[in-house]
């Protein structure tokens, strides 16, 4: 085969566009300094020390008994929260697919499905100790239990299962809309029985999205930090040994060395995940539903579903609204009445509350229309360009996502404390605001990248190079065509980047400096020293926020969102 | 309009995949060279995966040949990107901007060629009335036709006064009988304004319908290039004369030269074609004959057994054995004509002349 000349000349077209070869530039560049250089220089402090090559700090973290212990925790309570929010996710899922229901129900799943959405972190653990702890609602007050501890294991498996079975709930739901009924119809009509059809047909096509999903929420929750640093009391989970081991030993390097071994364990579960389980649970289920199924009506079946939906979904939403109401009570746990908004007036006068939401505010507003746009940029390179670098910019935008807010934040710390490399050099940028807007748009750009994948995928590549065939440059093609297809993705991306932003904790959390007061630490802070009534103050005001942020957006593309008309068309 | 006209010209063109399933490399396009006159339609046609559309993706700058060069007109465009070459391309699924109106969709080339806003307007008003879609500039896309929006892309690409015109199987998702109709009206506008046209096909009627000259393509190389009735009539190649209309292959050996005539032995049955100076007694040939060209008598030709006659209302379908070999007929207008049953031993007569011999 003669020389390929049809690769230099891609690169020459490539060259003969400046925009687009500066874009690209600068998008390797800040992908390499943002996520690429922290998480490499954590390998570089764990394995060498001043006398070169070492394994010394591993052997040393090893030895730490609570390090070890840890470990087990971490996985334990990864496991049981992956089996137990897929199990419940995927009955949600089917009881919404498959059984008739009535508009509560539809309510009650729409919220279910929002509420993760919008909420803090630990807003879950908050309300669970003020329901179940030792002062609690519940056990205290009504059952006369005085020395229920909701502390450790059980707590945080439970808190992290309600927070992440909704994403299981919605991975499910696309799948089982995907399932053509005649399939199931096939196997009753040769004499299967309900159970028997689900056994036998619907379950071993879901078995790779159940993988999926439970690999997903395994990496949730040995990543969360929020939770087990709340509800998880002498618990200690990998990332709150990790937070305390700089916080409160103040070794570096043994939290670098125990942030390489989380990020491992994120990393092979992040590969298996999406190199092996996304293709195939989605390569099982490809054919869209060919006509409407015919929904499940037989009372033996509906009646249990239903009651234990409407159960679990109504005590999601009680843990929900504990907090406002938790932020109104005089005394959490001794004294209820009357209530009173003292709370709420502390946190204005006392506490800087209007610093902590101004800080908040000011530096998630800035960090949401970079993610967004910088997500719409890479989306836009990985679907409808090819060039050498692509691979490239989508597997550093994807590993974000399999790296834990903890590992994060340490890596930063090592990367940039002494400048890079421990050089000095853009040393500036640590503990000012602007490395913390960059951690927002770092911790935001993989939800922003793929949901903007997903759509632009869905968009005719000839669309664009009609455009480009027209004569329009790189620039010209992304602003006159791509952006105004995707406004909505855009527009969703950017509320989505925003309210992750201003909930954003675990990375965070290790960067601050005492000149910003950021919301979701104030929380930490108070709920650390029991203050339930701020904490609840404080994040009840941040669910308004954010409720408000989603609520705008939504009004926004029901109102000016022009991918409407576009996908009336199709 | 432009009065200058730009001819294509591809000089060993090649362009190399890699197959996603077994990671080998393979030609999608191999060593092709031809050329396009200035202002003619030429269609590529040829079935899917034969590199038609690739080749027309080249010349678009979509695609980048792996070898060879490019030129339209004298200018070498291998390193031009496409928003800078000379051409524009009518895509099949239209890929009309469905956030712009049928007016912005038109005049969105001319907006990016800064031209000044007065002539955009009587350049969009002129070329929505050469495709008869005065009146709709205020629509949007999804509010009109597949026909309709296949005429907006078509004025989209003509307004710009391109020196090429590509098309990318245009019609192909239009129905059947806009199908016809949107033909005769692309090549009424190409004529019009006179403008070169490379159009991208696998319907062999429409290819033969609107073309100048046919390019046939398989497995990536050009099979034959030649007008509709050059390629009908004197297909260079089983495979040409099998995909363009139907065809019958008679394979034999040539046995005597009779005049004019030769005769060729088919399973032991004789049948005479015209002689071509370059068949030579005792050499292996086929007979390519067309359903349309030969007719069943009851006296003399060449023998033959009756196995399907079929009443298709224009024409009356046979099929007959004639030795060995299956021949597939069309007798038209069947109505005066004597019908022959199935099992009947007849004849099968045709001129020698309106056979071709490979």
């Amino acid at each position: 085969m003669a020389t390929r000349q049809g690769a230099s000349l891609d690169r020459k077209k490539l060259m003969a566009d400046p925009i687009m070869v500066t874009t690209i530039v600068l998008l390797i560049a800040f992908l390499t300094l943002f996520i690429l250089y922290p998480l490499a220089i954590l390998l570089v402090d764990s394995f060498i020390s001043d006398t070169g090559l070492t394994f010394d700090i591993f052997k040393r973290i090893f030895n730490i008994p609570t390090f070890k212990t840890a470990i087990t925790n971490t996985l334990k309570v990864g496991f049981l929260v992956g089996i137990l929010s897929t199990a419940v996710g995927l009955l949600f899922a089917y009881v919404e697919v498959y059984v008739r229901s009535n508009r509560f129900m539809g309510g009650l799943f729409k919220v279910v499905s929002m509420l993760p959405v919008v909420s803090p972190p630990f807003v879950l653990s908050l309300s669970m100790i003020m329901l179940f702890g030792k002062a609690g609602i519940v056990t205290r007050h009504l059952l006369g239990i005085y020395d229920n501890s909701v502390y450790g294991f059980w707590g945080i498996a439970i808190v992290q299962s309600m927070t992440f079975f909704p994403v299981c709930y919605m991975m499910f739901r696309g799948l089982l809309k995907n399932i053509d009924p005649s399939l199931e119809e096939a196997a009753r009509d040769m004499g299967a029985s309900r159970m028997k059809v689900f056994t036998t047909v619907t379950l071993p096509l879901l078995l790779p999205g159940i993988g999926n999903a439970f690999l997903v929420t395994f990496i949730e929750s040995i990543a969360d930090f929020a939770n087990p640093m709340i509800i998880g009391g002498s618990y200690d989970t990998l990332a709150t040994t990790i937070y305390l081991q700089i916080t409160g030993a103040y070794d570096k390097a043994g939290a670098a060395a125990m942030a390489v071994v989380l990020l491992s364990i994120t990393l092979i579960m992040f590969a298996v995940q999406k190199y092996y389980l996304e293709a195939k649970s989605t390569a099982t289920l490809t054919g869209k539903a060919s006509r409407q199924r015919m929904l499940i009506e037989d009372k033996s079946v509906r009646v249990p579903l239903t009651v234990l939906c409407c159960a679990i979904a109504l005590f999601v939403i009680l843990m929900y609204i504990c907090v406002p109401i938790g932020a109104l009570f005089p005394t959490w746990g001794y004294k209820f009445f009357p209530l009173t908004t003292k709370w709420f007036q502390l946190v204005f006068t006392r506490y800087k509350g209007f610093k902590a939401f101004k800080d908040s505010f000011v530096l998630s507003i800035i960090a949401a229309p970079i993610t967004a746009l910088l997500s719409m940029i890479i989306s836009y390179l990985v679907v409808k360009r090819k060039f050498k670098a692509k691979g490239f910019i989508e597997a550093v935008s994807m590993l974000a996502m399999a790296v834990p807010g903890t590992v994060l934040g340490v890596g930063y710390i090592r990367g940039y404390s002494g400048g890079i490399f421990h050089t000095g050099f853009m040393q500036g940028i640590y503990g000012t605001g602007l490395i913390l807007i960059i951690v927002f748009i770092v911790r935001s750009l993989p939800t922003g990248t793929r949901s903007g994948i997903a759509a632009l995928r869905q968009i005719d590549k000839s669309i664009e190079e009609s455009a480009y065939d027209m004569g329009a440059n790189s620039l010209q093609v992304f602003t006159s065509v791509t952006l105004p297809l995707i406004k909505d993705s855009f527009l969703s991306g950017l509320v989505t980047a925003f309210v992750r932003s201003i909930t954003a904790i675990s990375a965070i959390i290790l960067l601050v400096t005492p000149q910003y007061l950021l919301i979701t630490v104030q929380i930490n802070e108070f709920a650390e020293k029991g203050s339930y009534g701020l904490a609840c103050a404080f994040a009840s005001l941040l669910i308004l926020v954010t409720y408000t942020a989603v609520a705008l957006m939504n009004l926004f593309i029901k109102h000016f969102g022009t991918s409407r008309k576009i996908k009336e068309e199709n | 309009m432009r009065t200058e006209k730009k001819g294509i010209r591809l000089d060993h063109i090649s362009k190399i995949y890699k197959d996603p399933k077994t990671g080998k490399d393979f030609y999608a396009v191999k060593d092709t060279s031809l050329e396009i006159e200035p202002g003619s339609f030429v269609t590529l046609l040829g079935p899917s995966g034969c590199g038609k559309t690739t080749t027309l993706r080249m010349i678009a700058g979509f695609e980048s040949p792996d070898e060879g060069e490019i030129y339209l007109g004298d200018e070498a465009i291998n390193e031009l990107t496409p928003n800078k070459r000379d051409t524009a391309m009518v895509f099949q699924s239209y890929a009309l901007l469905p956030h712009y109106n049928i007016f912005d969709n038109v005049a969105y080339g001319l907006k990016l060629r800064k031209v000044p806003k007065e002539e955009i307007k009587e350049r969009v008003t002129k070329i929505l009335e050469l495709v008869e879609l005065s009146g709709m500039e205020a629509r949007m896309t999804n509010q009109l036709s597949g026909g309709q929006q296949q005429r907006v892309a078509l004025a989209r690409a003509l307004v710009i006064e391109p020196a090429v015109l590509l098309f990318d199987e245009p019609l192909s998702n239009l129905d059947a009988k806009l199908r016809v109709s949107m033909r005769t009206e692309i090549r009424r506008i190409q004529q019009e304004v006179g403008i070169t046209a490379v159009y991208v096909t696998h319907d062999q009627s429409e290819a033969m319908a609107i073309s100048d000259k046919i390019i046939i393509m398989n497995k990536g190389v050009v099979a034959q290039m030649g007008t509709p009735q050059e390629i009908y009539y004197h297909p260079n190649s089983e495979f040409v004369a099998d995909f363009i209309g139907e065809a019958n292959f008679l394979k034999g050996k040539m046995t005597a030269v009779d005049g004019k005539n030769a005769i060729i032995e088919v399973d032991g049955v004789p049948v005479t074609v015209s002689h071509d100076k370059n068949m030579k007694v005792g050499g292996e040939y086929t007979v390519v004959l067309r359903p349309e060209a030969a007719s069943l008598s009851a006296e003399k030709g060449v023998p033959c057994t009756v196995e399907l006659s079929r009443f298709m209302g224009s024409y009356q379908n046979y099929h007959v054995r004639v030795g060995k070999t299956l021949v597939k007929l069309e007798e038209h207008n069947p109505k005066n004509k004597r019908i022959f049953e199935v099992g009947e031993k007849c004849f099968l007569v045709f001129d020698p002349e309106s056979v071709h011999v490979l």
